[in-house]
């Protein structure tokens, strides 16, 4: 039998793609300094740390961590809900399949993506200038990031619903206001409550991390016993909050995937 | 009833679906629409409900122009129009009981639809055209768990409960199996026959059509190219006349076998 012979593939793009993004992951490296050589040999100074963090943390010191640990999740389920509660209408104007009108739609859309760019540590400290240090400037900023998130996912649910609903309730004389009720939210209020949760998830953690800016939460604890290096009392700080978020974590991922 | 003058469509993206359409359909009558995929059938019918706009001419339902009406005048118009989808188009995570209330939100106030206040007469229309589809023991099913023979009753249901003048069927039987396809047309027909609701159906057999309706309408590259009475059909004739329709012989699958 004759031997077939089949052409290379020809892979020319493929290599183009994996060869610039090795230039840019090197070169990047290269630009911002980054050695791994420097890992290791600050490796013992970074055990040394650990050590004092971990070995033991400072037990003792775990009530105290409570309180703003909890005012850290009462910061996230506030800033979630105001997120939420306020992305739900502008993600509907957002969607293109709904008013149909891009003189809306398209610059809803714009600011939404405006606002997504802005990272919630940037905001918080924004409004921990306007609003003063604590909590609520914390919760403000939640809630605009929340907001940026959820109406992003939000509208790009409404986009792909299923249109024949739609069409149904247009047939039968509804109005926006009824299509909007019986053909769009059953379609995407299961969604819509699973990216809140989602949202609550991301919020939590953002939340621990605010507090290093002023806005409230364990990460002002952290934030002050880290300047006082009192390192056992930032270990405990780190282990209960690992805890707590991993948990919250685990019952929300398992809600939503039971939503959708 | 239905009066199409002149009618042409066009899409946005240039096709041209329907092509000066002249047809007049009267009170009571069952038509069927055939021709090929793509011949513009769906066009046709989506056009008496406005669910697209016509590019020129005007249809008049009960010699009101349905082409320039909008807003409230064309939801009073819809209202009395029924549609019925090959897809069913009920909303799948709503129960039965919802979905066939939503068919009456054009006769209330939107705030009222809204909060889901539906006076109790309501839901007696709604009680009584789950009935007629035999389907009144699934009334508080979510619309997900039915099968599809029964979300197309919920559909007929939902589409009675407008208590409408007219009845739109847009392949309504060709997502289902031979045995449901029957139970539908056989629904269709009897609300036609029992209510004087006219009715327009597209149907992909043409066993189908001439088992139920009162008058064939074929439909070719957007003209209507046969249009016949079902009692005026010549037998010699029919499957050469069919040939117009489809341009070709008439494939077995365009029928349903049931002779
Ligand atoms: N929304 C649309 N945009 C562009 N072309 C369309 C659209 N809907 C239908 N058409 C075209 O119009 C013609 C008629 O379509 P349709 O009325 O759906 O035919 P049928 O129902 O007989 O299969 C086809 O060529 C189809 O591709
Ligand atoms: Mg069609």
């Amino acid at each position: 039998m004759d031997k077939i012979v089949v052409p290379k593939p020809r892979n020319l793009r493929r290599n183009a793609v994996v060869l610039s993004v090795v230039f840019l992951i090197v070169g990047s490296a290269v630009f911002a300094g980054f050695n791994p050589i420097e890992i290791i040999e600050n490796f013992s100074k970074g055990k040394r740390l650990l050590g004092r963090m971990f070995l033991p943390p400072d037990w003792s010191y775990s009530a105290k961590v409570i309180s703003p640990l909890l005012e850290t999740i009462r910061m996230a389920i506030v800033g979630t809900f105001w997120g939420a509660l306020t992305a739900l209408p502008v993600a509907v104007l957002a969607a293109g399949n709904f008013l149909k009108n891009p003189w809306i739609s398209k610059p809803v859309r714009l600011i939404l993506n405006v606002f997504r760019t802005i990272p919630a540590m940037v905001l918080a400290s924004l409004f921990v200038a306007v609003y003063g240090i604590g909590p609520f400037s914390g919760v403000v900023a939640l809630s605009i990031f929340t907001f940026g998130l959820i109406s992003k996912l939000t509208y790009e649910s409404i986009e792909a619903i299923d249109f024949g609903q739609v069409e149904a309730l247009m047939s039968l004389g509804a109005d926006k206001p009824n299509i909007l009720r019986y053909a769009i939210m059953p379609q995407i209020l299961p969604q819509f409550m699973s990216y809140t949760l989602y949202g609550f998830e991301v919020n939590v953690r953002a939340a621990a991390v605010l507090g290093y800016v002023g806005a409230g939460g364990i990460g002002q604890t952290f934030e002050h016993n880290l300047a006082w290096r009192n390192f056992d009392r930032v270990g405990v700080i780190i282990v209960i909050s690992f805890v707590v978020v991993l948990i919250i974590d685990f019952v929300s991922s398992h809600i939503r995937k039971r939503l959708v | 009833m239905i009066e199409f003058t002149g009618v042409s469509k066009v899409y946005p993206n240039g096709t041209r679906a329907l092509n000066d359409i002249n047809l007049k359909i009267e009170e009571g009558e069952f038509v069927a629409v055939i021709g090929l995929s793509g011949a513009g059938k769906s066009t046709l019918l989506r056009l008496i409900n406005q669910l697209i706009p016509a590019t020129s001419g005007t249809v008049t339902f009960d010699g009101t122009d349905v082409t320039s009406a909008g807003g409230k005048e064309l939801r009073n118009i819809r209202r009395q129009i029924g549609m019925i989808f090959q897809g069913f188009n009920i909303v799948k995570r709503a129960s039965v009981l919802t979905n066939v209330l939503s068919g009456r939100v054009a006769y209330h106030p939107t705030w009222k639809t809204i909060l889901g206040l539906f006076p109790e007469e309501d839901k007696q229309i709604a009680y009584r055209a789950l009935q007629r589809v035999d389907i009144l023991e699934k009334v508080h099913s979510r619309a997900s768990d039915l099968s599809g023979g029964q979300q197309q009753r919920v559909a007929i249901a939902r589409a009675l409960a407008q208590e409408p003048r007219l009845m739109l069927a847009d392949e309504p039987v060709a997502s289902l199996d031979p045995i449901t396809t029957i139970q539908v047309m056989d629904y269709l027909k009897k609300i036609n026959e029992e209510d004087g609701i006219t009715t327009i159906a597209n149907l992909h057999h043409v066993d189908l059509a001439l088992k139920y309706s009162s008058r064939v309408v074929g439909v070719r590259e957007g003209k209507i190219v046969y249009d016949v009475k079902i009692k005026d059909i010549d037998k010699k004739t029919f499957l050469a006349d069919l040939e117009k329709v489809y341009g070709r012989a008439i494939h077995h699958d365009e029928m349903l076998g049931e002779g």
